[in-house]
């Protein structure tokens, strides 16, 4: 960890958490609210109801929908995405478009994917996917996942675009696993990748999602990706950097330099914080609990002197 | 002829003795999916057996051969996997999932 992480985790004020972030002139802020750590807790309510009202951009991550899984007390995982939509609809700005970090199915089946499109879809914007783990175990390892959302990517389904000026890239670190390995970039994706950004801007902000986080936050568990150094390393020259991960269906989150690590709750079932269940299966919680630990994440895009705004919210 | 006889009668007679004995000799051995680990982690069998792979955790797991030569599809809770194992060796094989969870068949 980095000294810059260790000193979020400590004794940060605003002001000094600014200095940290603030690169070329833009002060880069964000706002989490419900069980993250104090000092990152930047913006009061009614700053972050001003950032959304004045942003040029919101686009929402959704993550770990799970359709398929049913082990929860009195709901399964479509009735809770379903909520996690409802409250997406509700939203005063409707987001331009939405990303969906994996695990959107349980087992890869054709009526899981169809109904979590259905749901997601019902929004009325686009919805950038990358896969999951989950997505990639039909008998065809994959076929079922990119016949559906391969069609203008490269590779395994990887692939970049362009919103008011911030690149976004999506990619896919859950193929070909390696026994007692995390996940997984792979030499022709990192490839990929190197080419994708050469010849871009130091100051175009960046936005990378992938499923399994692009850190390690616990190698017991496979809660990391072996070659993510290699990606970091491309994306370090740039002044702004966003990494948005899920897998790990809890919020975990750091800074190192300019770039800002992030994991979003699942919509379907929370899972153990890291090392403290002998393994990071289901957590299986009372009905009234289970809403308070699914959520969705908001991102508010400002340019110019404002502010890169992460907002957590749950669906209780 | 009663050469013939003589000669070729017990020869058939084996030969349709081994192929009665042969499947009933082939065992089927489970191994279990608990806590996300595999139990046991080393099985051993032979020639000719398989193993049958349960799933008996909440969530999904897979059985893939670290050498790509077999894998399941995503087990669900209860869903089973069954591989047989034709060869001498030892195969090495983790979760799809959650490449962490490992296990050993060790074919005699």
């Amino acid at each position: 960890m980095s000294d810059d992480n260790d000193e979020l985790h400590g004794k940060l004020n605003r002001r000094h958490a600014l200095e940290c972030m603030i690169w070329a002139g833009t002060g880069i802020m964000w706002t989490l609210s419900g069980g993250v750590p104090k000092a990152l807790n930047l913006l009061d309510e009614a700053q972050a109801a001003e950032a959304v009202t004045t942003s040029n951009f919101t686009f929402l991550q959704i993550s770990d929908s799970h359709i398929g899984f049913d082990k929860e007390a009195k709901v399964t995982a479509r009735d809770t995405l379903g909520e996690a939509i409802d409250k997406v609809k509700a939203l005063s700005m409707k987001p331009s478009f939405m990303i969906h970090t994996g695990d959107i199915t349980h087992l890869s089946k054709a009526d899981q994917f169809d109904d979590a499109q259905k749901m997601i879809g019902s929004v009325g914007v686009d919805v950038h996917y990358v896969p999951g783990e989950h997505d990639m175990v039909d008998a065809d390892q994959g076929k079922a996942y990119l016949d559906r959302f391969g069609k203008e990517t490269w590779g395994q389904g990887w692939y970049s675009f362009d919103q008011n000026g911030v690149h976004f890239i999506g990619l896919n670190n859950v193929v070909n696993l390696k026994a007692g390995g995390l996940g997984n970039l792979g030499a022709e994706q990192l490839a990929w990748l190197e080419k994708d950004l050469a010849g871009r801007s130091a100051s175009t902000p960046i936005v990378v999602f992938a499923h399994i986080p692009l850190w390690t936050i616990y190698a017991d568990w496979g809660w990391g990706t072996d070659d993510s150094a290699q990606a970091m390393a491309l994306l370090k020259r740039f002044g702004s950097v966003t990494v948005l991960n899920g897998h790990i269906h809890q919020i975990v989150q750091k800074v190192e330099g300019n770039m800002t690590f992030h994991t979003a709750r699942s919509t379907a079932f929370p899972q153990p914080a890291p090392g403290t269940a002998p393994a990071p299966g289901p957590m299986i919680v009372p009905a009234e609990q289970l809403r308070s630990m699914l959520g969705i994440t908001s991102v508010n895009y400002v340019v110019g002197d404002k502010d890169l705004a992460l907002t957590d919210s749950t669906l209780a | 002829m009663n050469f013939l006889r003589s000669s070729l009668l017990p020869l058939a007679a084996a030969t349709v003795l081994l192929a009665v004995s042969a499947p009933a000799f082939a065992k089927d051995v489970k191994v279990t999916i608990t806590n996300f680990a595999f139990a046991p982690v080393e099985t051993t069998i032979a020639v000719g057996d398989t193993v049958t792979f349960v799933n008996g955790d909440d969530t999904i797991h897979s059985v893939v051969a670290d050498d790509g030569s077999f894998h399941s599809d995503g087990l669900d809770t209860d869903d089973k996997f069954t591989q047989a194992f034709a060869k001498a060796g030892t195969v090495a094989y983790h979760c799809g999932l959650h490449p962490f969870m490992k296990g050993t068949i060790i074919v005699k």
